[in-house]
């Protein structure tokens, strides 16, 4: 797929579909067919009620489920038919994940769960991982809390970990399930600038689930979903 | 510097042990103890094992060749079979071309040595005592290789020439002479012959301290009338369980009777193979305790760990790698606990072995651990701590990633 500009896109969704349950008797579709793109380097909302499938859209996406019909492209690579490792290999190059739950691992410490990704492609960590770990955890302003265990950050300062892990591998897309879910609204208002910083910076592409109607609005576009299907106003890419 | 400089499966191993304290604890002082158990009960087995088959291979050849056993043919009326084979009472008889005999028995691979015997039964007299005895003609630097002899001597040396005779400590006692005096010995078809004791000897056995009294191969010829002859073959092998062998073999090749001390010795033998029947038992026992134990704290663990597990395979981790991760606490549970296993059989076989004494004070058994027992049964605890880790490994291979990100 290419954008307006002709540039191919970071993600492709055609007629994408989700059910779980298939063959028992509480088969549920909950997405019903799924036509959109995200361009290289994009700042994309996605809102929508909730229940309306975009945790489920947002894991298709990610290769961490895969959906039960159409076609769904990930860096310029169709991932039909791709094995389990294929579709890790591909995750972990160009994917990063940041959770609403923060999800950091509890027994490392800030540093070690952002050099993770890095220790998982490389097998072992490398002082340029360490030194790039150092960097993020600086531009999130944790510096001073390095080496304290995952566990005794805030909630706050959990979420701009996982948000500095995930820019570990500079991947070409950022995936975002209700990234300021739980934090306050000061809080909330910090992260999203934070990604809309590295968003800026390096041109990953984000896609943030948001129930936030200010900061979807701070978005270059809004992805709405309705009950599992995409509602008429979403809206094109604004110029950078 | 604050790099964690482990690859990412042992890092990650690792770190899930040590953040599961308690539970790691109990399931390395599970393989801590099985390793010991096995260990331990290994080693005392072994050794018993060896001592007790030390003693009786102490004073006796590992295999005899003999005559073949003379039998009466007669003949019958049934037409049915031709003659009919009756035991005959035996008398002594040399072994037919013993010389060659001796040469093959030499050439059979598994043999160390080789002895020719001339033995038979005589009496030993001296005033009014008269002692029944065995008397044994030997060359004794073939005959200390089957039984050894210098280890047991008393009074003098293990040499014999002329009509010298050594005899053990209690016919020593039983006659009342000790070296130097002279001993009359009389065999079985009347000839005698005036023996000078030239050293003594102490078996461990009192009944072949009172019976054996050796002597040259030429003079024991003589008195038993066997000119030129030997009566049996003794022989020593390599392994002695390969003693049955190894007599088969010979019997084939030779045509004469030959026995190994395993068909002699059969109810120690099975004795012996009944007590590590059931100490393989205990063994299995054991190892299937600790496997059990070892699957179950990780199958908890991998309960407890999906959320983890979850986050590593959202960031890129395959999940062959995370069977690896799981893999790998099974195998350095079982590594560790092998090794703190080990060290506890030792400490047990240092205790027991000044606990337990025979009535002479001497320890029962050596408190040194074999290195083969501790090697294999370290090689134990990892496969089986990996064995154990199979079931949990798959079932975290298996988890749904998006599950565990969802809760
Ligand atoms: N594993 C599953 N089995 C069955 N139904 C599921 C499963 N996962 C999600 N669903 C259903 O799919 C629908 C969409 O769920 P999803 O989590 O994608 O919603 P959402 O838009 O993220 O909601 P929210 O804003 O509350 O997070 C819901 O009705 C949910 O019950
Ligand atoms: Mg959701």
């Amino acid at each position: 797929m290419t954008d307006a500009a002709g540039k191919p896109g970071i993600i492709s969704m055609r007629g994408l579909r989700k059910s779980y349950g298939v063959g028992t008797p509480v088969e549920t579709e909950v997405l019903h067919g799924i036509d959109a793109d995200l361009a290289e380097g994009e700042f994309c909302a996605l809102i929508g009620p909730s229940g309306s499938g975009k945790s489920t859209l947002l894991n298709l996406v990610g290769l961490l489920e895969p959906p039960t019909a159409g076609e769904l492209s990930v860096a310029g690579q169709s991932t039909t038919g791709l094995n389990e490792q294929a579709l890790t290999v591909l995750r972990g190059r160009h994917i990063g994940f940041v959770f609403q739950f923060h999800h950091l691992l509890p027994a490392f410490t800030a540093l070690e769960n952002v050099m993770m990704p890095a220790i998982i492609a490389h097998g072992v960590a490398t002082a340029q991982d360490e030194a790039v770990a150092h960097d993020l955890l600086a531009r999130v302003g944790l510096s001073s809390h390095e080496y304290k265990k995952a566990g005794q950050l805030s909630g706050g300062q959990q979420q701009r970990v996982a948000i500095a892990r995930a820019l570990s591998l500079s991947p070409r897309l950022i995936l975002a399930d209700e990234p300021t879910g739980n934090l306050d609204t000061h809080t909330a208002d910090d992260i999203f600038a934070l990604l809309r910083e590295f968003n800026r910076e390096r041109g990953s592409a984000c896609l943030i689930v948001t129930h936030d109607p200010r900061l979807a609005a701070r978005c270059d576009r809004r992805i709405e979903l309705v009950d599992g299907r995409l509602a008429a106003s979403t809206s094109v890419a604004e110029p950078a | 510097m604050a790099r964690p400089r482990l690859p990412f499966e042992f890092l990650v191993a690792l770190r899930f042990l040590r953040e599961g304290r308690m539970q790691t604890a109990l399931i390395l002082l599970g393989v801590t103890g099985g390793v010991a158990v096995i260990v331990f009960l290994s080693q005392l087995i072994a050794q018993l094992q060896s001592t007790i088959i030390d003693r009786v291979l102490g004073s006796q050849a590992h295999v005899v060749v003999r005559p073949l056993e003379e039998v009466n043919l007669r003949a019958r009326t049934d037409p049915a079979s031709t003659a009919v084979i009756e035991p005959r009472a035996q008398r002594l008889r040399s072994i037919d071309q013993w010389e060659a005999i001796v040469k093959l028995a030499e050439e059979q691979p598994g043999v160390v040595a080789v002895s020719p015997v001339v033995s038979g039964p005589a009496f030993a007299l001296r005033g009014r005592a008269s002692k029944s005895v065995a008397l044994l003609g030997i060359e004794p630097d073939r005959y200390r290789r089957i039984v050894k002899m210098d280890t047991y001597m008393v009074r003098g040396k293990f040499q014999v020439e002329g009509t010298n005779a050594i005899i053990g400590t209690e016919l020593a006692k039983d006659l009342g002479v000790t070296v130097g005096d002279k001993v009359f010995l009389r065999a079985a078809g009347g000839r005698d012959e005036l023996l000078q004791v030239t050293g003594l000897f102490d078996i461990g056995n009192k009944d072949l301290n009172r019976r054996w009294v050796f002597t040259t191969m030429k003079l024991a010829q003589s008195l038993l009338d066997l000119p030129g002859g030997v009566s049996n073959i003794d022989i020593t092998v390599t392994d002695i369980f390969d003693a049955s062998e190894v007599a088969a073999r010979l019997q084939a090749g030779s045509g004469m009777t030959v026995d190994s001390w395993m068909t002699t010795n059969s109810q120690l033998l099975a004795a012996l193979r009944n007590q590590s029947v059931s100490n393989n038992l205990i063994r299995s026992f054991v190892i299937i305790i600790v496997a059990l134990g070892i699957s179950s704290v990780l199958v908890v663990s991998v309960v407890q760990k999906q959320k983890e597990i979850g986050i590593l395979r959202a960031m890129g981790t395959s999940s062959n790698r995370i069977m690896g991760v799981f893999l790998l606490q099974g195998a350095l549970v079982g590594f560790v606990g092998a090794l703190s296993g080990v060290g506890l059989a030792w400490a047990l076989l240092q205790i027991f072995s000044t606990i337990y004494r025979t009535g002479d004070g001497a320890p029962i058994f050596e408190p040194q651990l074999d290195t083969g027992i501790a090697l294999s049964a370290a090689g134990i605890a990892l496969a089986v701590g990996v064995l154990a880790a199979l079931i949990p490994a798959r079932r975290a291979a298996k988890m749904d990633p998006v599950q565990a990100i969802r809760a």
